[in-house]
Order: structure tokens, then C-alpha cells, then sequence
């Protein structure tokens, strides 16, 4: 599965983590992640995420 | 003001704010503060950093102290962030640099600020290096310390880091390093500074000081853009961030309220006593004389943050709203909490107060405790026992950590 960067932050998001704290399981995919999350690190919306190259 | 060279060929070029008293409208400054630039004179002349718009005339006079204007090559942006960059627009229309470097992000941001597609912006990434003549500028990403843009700029040949809002401080002076001043109070001030605007990015810090050490960079200055310039400390200064990041606390309690009729004052003064008898260190402070951002500042190395507030319309008196809302975006982490206030008929304020400190990561080991109009002797005792149970927790805290 396809790891995400926050471009404004540079926090990368791990499907095989997943962002528990937030709610998000481990294993779940970028595409599967709620809208309305937001990047844990600096609070920028799920649209500011690239795929990581 | 006079220009000071810093370093052989590098003057500061900054103005002094000395009449400042609330850093961009959130955190006290009441030394005053700077905002220092820095003109490099070699083969490129080259201006780090900008200063408010404001200022931008005593910029550009001090930069015409040196050269005429027109004669200025580069321009560095290290953080767009308008007191070091609202003079821009005037400076670059006045001086008409060949080039402007920035992040990536820097280069974004400054498109958003000023909107002004002609200036000629060139990105440079981390680890980038340009040559000025006889001196080199190597670039450093330090994203989100405090900013997405922020960057450091590192000149080898002169051993200086120019590090923008990191280890800055608010103070306002003739004299501009570190060694003029005492140090307690510098290191005291860069605590506040730390604390109001940075404290959220504490990871960043970290994961920035490493790789500063990993690079094996050569420093024997750090100018920041606000405040003194560390040459004598700054061993000091690096250590006092590694301490600030890594969140160390003390066995210390701030013990913060706003109060009606004095009874949740009370109340808190009871849980202070009795903590003060277990040895722990206290500030006691009311929101009514102190600013958010000072009640900050003395969180900034305590273990634990008492919240007092009696019920006033159904929630919390809007003082201590204000200051739980700064306080939560400021991220602390690993801290002890605690609540408690008077209430007339519904008594809803220590739960909420409990709430914002539980979303953000408190441990909260105690019920929230409430007391109807005026406590008693029984109810004061009752505070007591919350203050010895929490002095407990605080030298658990504190002993966890060096352990």
C-alpha cells in the first residue's frame, strides 16, 4: 500500500500504521480515510497529501 | 540604530521594536523584541530576513548605511511570516535584487502574501548550497519551526547560523549579543519565546537539532531574527532547546483561575497550601492579572496545571476559555491536570475545564470537585486532600522521568 505525504509538514502517513490516535486502523488505505481527517502533525486537510515518490 | 558587524563582512541590519507589547497579538513582549536582518557584503551583497512593514524604512535606511540600495544582488527569505517579511515589497521594489531564495513552501507562501509574479524567486532545497563570492550559504529545511517555510541559512566560512524564529527571544536592545546581557534572564526569555510559539512543533525541534549535529556544522554563532545573538552561549542556548523539546518538567504545579466571589479562589489556595507542605514548587496565578501567555510561560517546565473557575452561565468564565483554548494549541505533553470551582445551581465549569485538559492529552487522575456557593472547612480539606494526592503524581512525574 501507497505511503501519503503532507506537503505542508512532511508527515508521512503509513497505511500499515494507520493513524490510531485519530481513529484511523492500521491497514487502512489513504483513499479509505474519512474527509474530514486531518494531518496529525500540523492540521492541514487530507487534500494536502501527495503520494510519496 | 547602528548596524553591527556581527562577523567579518556581516552586519546587522535589523530595527529594534522597543515599544511592542503584544507579539503578534497573542504573547506578551514586555521587553520589546527585534526583528534582525543581515547584510552580507561579498561578491553578491546579500540581505537575510526582513523586518515588519512598518519598519521598512529603517530597514532600508540601514541597509543604505551600507550600499546604495540598488547595489543589493540576493535576498533571503528565510520565513515569510510578515514581521520578517512585510517590508519586502517596498525593499524589492527600492533594490531590485537579481534574486530571491526561498523554500519551497517559502515560495508558496510568498505568492500568497504579496501575490507579485514578477519577483525573480528561486527555490533552493535542503542542503543546497550558493556561492556569494568568498562566502557560501548552505540551506537547512526546518519545516514547521515554526512555520512550512521556515529555513536556516549556514554560513561555514564564518561558523554563523542565522536560524529565523528558533532560538529567539523577545527583548529589546542596544546591546545585541548575549554575553551583554544576563544569561539567566536570556535563557528565561527564550523559555517564553519557546513556549507561546513553538512548543506545538516540539518534534520538529528535535528531529532539526539532530540533524544540526548529525551535519557535523561548524557553529560558533546563532543569530536568530528576534532578540540577542548567541556567541558566548551557545552551548547553552542548543542545550536549553534540547530541554524545551524534550519537555522536561519539574516538580512544579501552576495553579491558574478566575474567580467571582472568591469561593473557587479558595478552593485553589486550599489545593496550593497543601502541595506547597509536600514540597511541591507553585505559581498561583489569577487569569485576571496574568496574560495567557505568561501563564504559559510558567507551565513551560511544571509537571502539573491546576484549573479553577466557578460555573457562570453554564460553563466556564471566559477568561479561563481563553487561556484552555491557548493552552491546547499549544500541545503540551506528559502533564498532569486537575479541576475544580464553586457553582450556584447547575455547576458545569470543572467538567469542562476537566474536558479541553483530558482532549489534550492530560492525565487527569482525580474527579473534578465542585463545591455549591461557599465551601466549608470540610470542603477545604477536601481540596487539600486533592493537592496531596496530586503532589504525589507530580514526584512520580518527575521521578519517571529522570529514571
Amino acid at each position: 500500500m501507497e505511503k501519503w505525504v503532507c506537503e505542508i509538514c512532511g508527515y508521512v502517513y503509513d497505511p500499515a500504521e494507520g493513524d490510531p490516535d485519530n481513529g484511523v486502523a492500521e491497514g487502512t488505505k489513504f483513499e479509505d480515510i474519512p474527509e474530514d481527517w486531518v494531518c496529525p502533525v500540523c492540521g492541514a486537510a487530507k487534500d494536502n497529501f501527495a503520494k510519496e515518490a | 540604530m547602528a548596524i553591527v558587524e556581527i562577523k567579518k563582512n556581516i552586519f546587522w541590519v535589523g530595527t529594534i521594536d522597543w515599544n511592542i507589547e503584544n507579539f503578534h497579538g497573542y504573547s506578551l513582549a514586555r521587553r520589546g523584541t527585534t526583528y534582525n536582518a543581515f547584510l552580507v557584503m561579498d561578491e553578491k551583497i546579500t540581505l537575510f530576513d526582513a523586518v515588519p512593514e512598518k519598519f521598512k524604512w529603517d530597514l532600508y535606511h540601514q541597509i543604505f548605511k551600507l550600499i546604495k540600495p540598488e547595489q543589493l544582488d540576493y535576498i533571503v527569505v528565510n520565513h515569510v511570516e510578515m514581521d520578517h517579511s512585510g517590508a519586502l515589497p517596498f525593499i524589492v521594489d527600492k533594490c531590485k535584487p537579481e534574486k530571491i531564495f526561498c523554500s519551497t513552501m517559502g515560495e508558496k507562501s510568498l505568492a500568497s502574501h504579496f501575490h507579485r509574479k514578477d519577483w525573480p524567486v528561486q527555490v533552493v532545497k535542503d542542503g543546497e548550497s550558493i556561492a556569494l563570492g568568498k562566502k557560501n550559504v548552505q540551506f537547512l529545511e526546518a519545516r514547521m519551526l515554526h512555520w512550512p517555510d521556515t529555513m536556516f541559512s549556514y554560513i561555514p566560512e564564518d561558523k554563523l547560523l542565522i536560524s529565523s524564529d528558533a532560538f529567539g527571544q523577545n527583548i529589546a536592545s542596544s546591546k545585541l549579543f548575549d554575553d551583554e546581557h544576563d544569561l539567566e534572564l536570556l535563557l528565561s526569555e527564550a523559555r517564553h519565546y519557546y513556549t507561546n510559539i513553538i512548543l506545538p512543533f516540539s518534534g520538529f525541534v528535535q528531529k532539526t537539532l539532530n540533524r544540526v549535529k548529525e551535519s557535523g556544522m561548524q557553529i560558533d554563532m546563532i543569530a536568530p531574527d528576534h532578540g540577542v545573538i548567541w556567541r558566548s552561549h551557545v552551548g547553552d542556548i542548543v542545550s536549553a532547546y534540547e530541554e524545551f523539546a524534550a519537555q522536561k518538567v519539574k516538580e512544579k504545579a501552576v495553579l491558574v483561575f478566575d474567580t467571582m466571589w472568591h469561593s473557587s479562589e479558595k478552593m485553589l489556595k486550599a489545593l496550593g497550601d497543601a502541595m506547597m507542605e509536600q514540597g511541591i514548587d507553585i505559581r498561583f496565578m489569577s487569569l485576571k492579572k496574568f496574560h495567557h501567555s505568561d501563564v504559559m510561560g510558567e507551565f513551560s517546565d511544571a509537571a502539573a496545571l491546576i484549573c479553577a473557575s466557578p460555573t457562570h452561565n453554564n460553563g466556564m468564565l471566559p477568561l479561563m476559555a481563553d487561556f484552555l483554548t491557548y493552552m491546547k494549541g499549544l500541545k503540551p505533553k506528559g502533564r498532569i491536570g486537575a479541576t475544580l470551582g464553586s457553582f450556584g445551581w447547575s455547576g458545569e465549569a470543572p467538567k469542562a475545564m476537566a474536558q479541553v485538559m483530558e482532549d489534550s492529552g492530560f492525565d487527569m487522575p482525580l474527579s473534578p470537585l465542585r463545591v455549591k456557593n461557599v465551601p466549608t472547612h470540610d470542603h477545604l480539606s477536601e481540596c487539600r486532600k486533592m493537592g496531596i494526592e496530586l503532589a504525589g503524581k507530580i514526584k512520580e512525574r518527575v521521578s519517571s522521568q529522570s529514571g
